[in-house]
């Protein structure tokens, strides 16, 4: 079973959030391997390990620095899409390019984090599955692959759904799908060995121009801090009191 | 000259934080409260292969630099510096000396397990009359047919009861003082071979202390590590190495007691003002990151004289990592004890008590001015290499 | 030209979804803007009987599709739908909560139809040019990002919450069209085995109007009824911060955070919560903040509106107790 493993490079989730020049400021900022994507890697490993076969990244930008630490989790080898003249990659675009990037592989099914932290778009993954023309089942928590299909528990509101799809498809992982393993100081040393491909745009038979974003970014913005408001003082049961009081009278919410 | 760590370096620290941060420090109060050994997260770290990190890849470790174990025991010990004195024990005292000084046979037999951390490692050398001047050895050593029968007992033994694999010194000839010493390797459960007290301890509490004890112990004659008579030299040997792991020990809890002092006075408001507003915090602050800062760089560069010895043709020479190492140490360690103390002081009242890990920090601090050498044996150590020349 | 706001319709047992009316609120306000008809789009076995709703709430247009096949939500059939209906009468925008459904559904909706799509909007606004501009949390709440389409139809999931439903005015009716769809076998690849939801009469969490959420000052599992009977007095839906979750206290699905629910309620109330950056992310625009924490250093009082420093233990059962009171 050979399973491709869609990554992307974002902040690390501690990373404080500044604007320079209106775009998001990325100095000195830390990068790491989306942790949904984390999920992803982990339950590909686990499938390989069990069965055989291999994990293959495929990443649209980010650098090797960041991918390896997939390859040190164990993934056997990367393929970055990298191009200086791929700038402002939309949704669209991402899923476009993952497409011809994927077509060149031979696989039995995709997998990728459901959401990636930076942009929270949670797109990619399912336009991916729509570009190749093949199902997907996102925000899955659970996956069992047998006889050429999946069965992937997915995330619903107000409870779950399980949903049978032939392979290939695209499934993309939700937290609660398993815990993710730390790279091993032996998979930090093997990861040195393991190929990363990189492809360029022409080497994927398309351009910048093809692949210019449908979704611009107008404008950046910081939220606007909220303030310490009152703290209730005196014994509980006359703080308890006024808070109800508070909450109805004077903020009126309930 | 490069102060860039490696794409590795980066790699190792992330793990080595993120096992740190959320395996040890969740239970590190109560272990510390309990004086527990965490016997699982020794096997979790030994499955991330922390027990085997400088080993050769042939006998089951990662072949990685000291700069890594230095990173490692670092991180660990910015959280717990119990479990940092644990794997650094475990390697550099109980696995590194059959690295150094064993036959392939005794490599593949003992160091490959101890290297993937099937079984964990400890060291005897210190005696109740054998500290600092290890010449006061009194276990002794004796052939007789195929076995070495020995006596004695060893104190203060770190990872004691719960390690499978023990080296330990003792003595052959006492005519000869410290040139009758030789370096033995025992097995748990060898008939003889027991516990005695466990040490209630000020710091590091959830790692174990315990006495050895050995009443006609026999071990099969291969046991001997390295040269007869050679054992004292070589317990120095290791012991120069076993300070980049104590260096590195201390100079996580620095970087552990600043990181949660500086936390802390940004969020504490005294006066209308957080602590960091004072400038008397901020310079508390700023001599704490000066002396960590410079640790940091002694620590890492006796880590890579460590490396460099090893690398054909460096010129670097064992006088060279045994000084680097004892400098490394000394200002280490009474680094990480200032900044401990500062960090309590920066806590207040609450900084006291154990609701934060400031006094843990401070308690644990301690014991790294004093195991492996002394900051007073370190001054001996650096100073005879000063005045040799 | 493309013309026509459409709101895809979500409904259940023959009601509608709230998200859904707040965005024939929404959508009304933006369509008159831009001098464009409202359209609800209803798919489904029985569609054609919210017609009366949605034009109650304000909808010019109800474009029905009824197949057996569209009985319940599956990616293939509900996308190609959309797409059939889309590409014969072209609205200018389509937009969809971002619940479970509509974040399945957009993205492969705007990959068929080859255009661009913001996800989890919280504000939307028709410049001078009746172009619609989308603002959109990123980076987990930490920034926004204005955003423009630039292709037709404009597919936008909206975060549920963000805007008031209008009154209905059942004298209002929308023109009803009706659409027949041809659903293949290549749209029905995937098969729906089974649906567990979970049996529950409180509000979903993504939805709720109040929340009432805990943390590691919980303590342990068994301590969430005090909560539990303070949400069924208010009308709550419960969550909870991830060191709860992390702990094995509570179920994943009920936590709010960077890597749970983004939620966006009128009060929100943190009980044993210290306010960590990523629980933030996923509260931080609810519009009234209470928390309840016995350390005064606890982050959530910097941003909270109310506070009360306190065991929980103490003071959640009599804020049940208050409330009790009020509602008799």
């Amino acid at each position: 079973m050979n399973i491709v493993v869609t990554l992307k490079q974002t902040f690390d989730t501690e990373a404080k959030i500044a604007l320079k020049d209106g775009k998001i400021d990325d100095a000195g900022v830390k990068q790491i391997i989306n942790p949904y994507d984390e999920f992803a890697i982990e339950e590909a490993l686990k499938i390989t390990e069990a069965d055989g076969g291999e994990v293959i990244l495929v990443s649209v930008g980010g650098s090797e620095t960041v991918i390896r630490t997939g390859l040190a989790m164990g993934a056997d080898r990367a393929v970055i899409v990298s191009d200086p003249e791929l700038a402002d990659v939309d949704e669209w675009a991402g899923a476009e390019a993952l497409a011809k990037a994927i077509g060149t592989l031979e696989y039995d099914f995709i997998i990728g984090g459901r959401i990636a932290v930076d942009d929270g778009s949670a797109q990619v993954g399912i336009r991916l599955a729509e570009a190749l023309g093949i199902p997907s089942v996102s925000s899955i928590l659970k996956l069992e692959i047998a006889d050429g299909k999946a069965t992937a528990v997915r995330e619903i509101d107000g409870g779950t759904e399980t949903i049978e799809v032939p392979l290939p498809s695209v499934l993309t992982a939700q937290k609660g799908l398993n815990e993710p393993r730390l790279p091993s100081m032996k998979g930090i040393m093997a990861a040195k060995r393991k190929e990363i491909k990189t492809l360029t745009l022409a080497d994927l038979g398309t351009s910048a121009a093809e692949l210019a974003a449908k979704a611009k970014i107008t404008d950046y913005s910081l939220p606007t801090p909220r303030t310490a408001g009152k703290v209730i003082p005196g014994e509980p049961a006359e703080a308890a009191a006024e808070l109800a009081r508070l909450l109805r009278e004077e903020a009126k919410v309930i | 000259m490069d102060f860039q760590l490696t794409e590795e370096h980066d790699m190792i620290r992330d793990t080595v934080r993120d096992f740190a941060e959320n395996r040890c420090g969740p239970g590190a109060e109560e272990r510390d409260e309990n004086e527990e050994f965490p016997v699982d997260l020794w096997h979790e770290a030994a499955e991330l292969g922390l027990s085997g990190i400088t080993f050769p890849e042939d006998f089951g470790g990662a072949g990685m630099d000291y700069i890594s174990y230095a990173i490692c025991v670092e991180e660990l010990s910015r959280v717990d510096p119990s479990m940092g004195v644990t794997i650094s024990a475990h390697s550099s005292l109980g696995s590194n000396p059959i690295n150094l000084f064993g036959t392939d046979e005794q490599k593949e037999k003992y160091l490959t397990p101890l290297a993937t951390g099937e079984k964990l490692g400890a060291f005897g050398l210190t005696e109740s009359m054998a500290g600092t001047d290890a010449s006061g050895t009194r276990t002794t050593a004796v052939l007789d047919g195929d076995e070495y029968v020995i006596n004695g007992s060893k104190l203060f033994i770190t990872n004691g009861y719960y390690a499978d694999t023990y080296v330990i010194t003792a003595q052959m000839d006492k005519e000869k003082g410290n040139k009758g010493i030789s370096m033995f390797i025992i097995e748990k459960d060898t008939p003889g071979f027991t516990f005695g007290k466990k040490e209630k301890k000020m710091g590091i509490r959830s790692s174990a202390t315990y006495e050895l004890i050995f009443e006609n112990c026999r071990i099969p004659k291969e046991n001997m590590l390295g040269e007869q008579g050679k054992g004292f030299k070589q317990a120095l040997t290791t012991l120069d190495y076993g300070r980049i792991g104590i260096a590195s020990q201390a100079l996580g809890i620095a970087q552990g007691s600043y990181e949660l002092a500086l936390k802390y006075s940004k969020e504490r408001t005294q006066f209308g003002k957080t602590l960091s507003e004072f400038q008397i915090t901020q310079f508390k602050l700023a001599d704490m990151e000066i002396k960590i800062d410079a640790a940091r760089l002694l620590v890492y560069k006796a880590a890579w004289i460590a490396d460099a010895h090893h690398t054909e043709g460096s010129g670097v020479t064992a006088a060279d990592v045994s000084k680097s190492a004892a400098i490394a140490k000394t200002f280490a360690s009474e680094t990480a004890n200032e900044v401990a103390r500062q960090g309590v002081q920066i806590l207040g009242g609450y900084g006291y008590t154990r609701d934060y890990a400031a006094e843990r920090f401070m308690r644990d601090a301690k014991i790294t001015e004093i195991y492996e050498g002394t900051s007073e044996a370190q001054r001996m150590v650096i100073a005879s290499h000063i005045l040799r020349d | 030209m493309s013309q026509g706001i459409w709101i895809f319709i979500e409904h259940a047992k023959g009601d509608i979804r709230k998200v859904s009316l707040e965005l024939l609120s929404q959508g009304r306000i933006l369509a008159d803007e831009k001098g464009e008809e409202l359209v609800a789009v209803i798919l489904g076995k029985d569609a054609a009987a919210l017609a009366d709703t949605v034009g109650a709430y304000g909808a010019d247009k109800a474009v029905v599709v009824e197949d057996e096949k569209l009985a319940g939500y599956t990616t293939g059939a509900y996308t190609s739908a959309l797409n059939t209906v889309i590409r014969k009468l072209e609205p200018s925008a389509l937009l969809l909560g971002n619940t479970a459904i509509g974040k399945d559904l957009a993205p492969r909706l705007a990959q068929r139809l080859g255009v661009g799509m913001a996800s989890d909007v919280t504000g939307i606004v028709s410049d001078a040019d009746h172009v619609l501009s989308f603002k959109r949390p990123v980076y987990a709440g930490k920034a926004f990002a204005d955003l423009v389409l630039t292709e037709t139809p404009v597919i936008a999931t909206v975060r549920p919450n963000t805007f008031p439903v209008a009154g209905a005015d059942a004298s209002k009716k929308a023109e009803v069209i009706t659409e027949n769809v041809e659903i293949g076998a290549e749209d029905l690849r995937a098969i729906v085995k089974e649906i567990a939801l979970a049996a529950s009469e409180r509000p979903e969490l993504i939805e709720a109007d109040i929340i009432v959420s805990g943390g590691r000052g919980m303590k342990g599992p068994e301590n969430y009824v005090i909560l539990e009977e303070l949400a069924d007095v208010i009308g709550a839906a419960v969550g909870a911060s991830r060191a709860a979750v992390d702990a094995g206290w509570i179920d994943q699905k009920f936590q709010v955070g960077q890597t749970g629910k983004t939620v966006s309620p009128t009060l929100y109330i943190a009980a044993g919560i210290s306010g960590a950056i990523q629980h933030l992310a996923g509260m931080g625009s609810s519009k009234v903040i209470v928390a309840i924490n016995k350390d005064p250093e606890a982050n959530i009082f910097t941003l909270a509106d109310y506070g009360i420093v306190g065991d929980l233990f103490e003071i959640v059962p009599l804020l049940t107790e208050e409330f009790k009171k009020l509602n008799a």
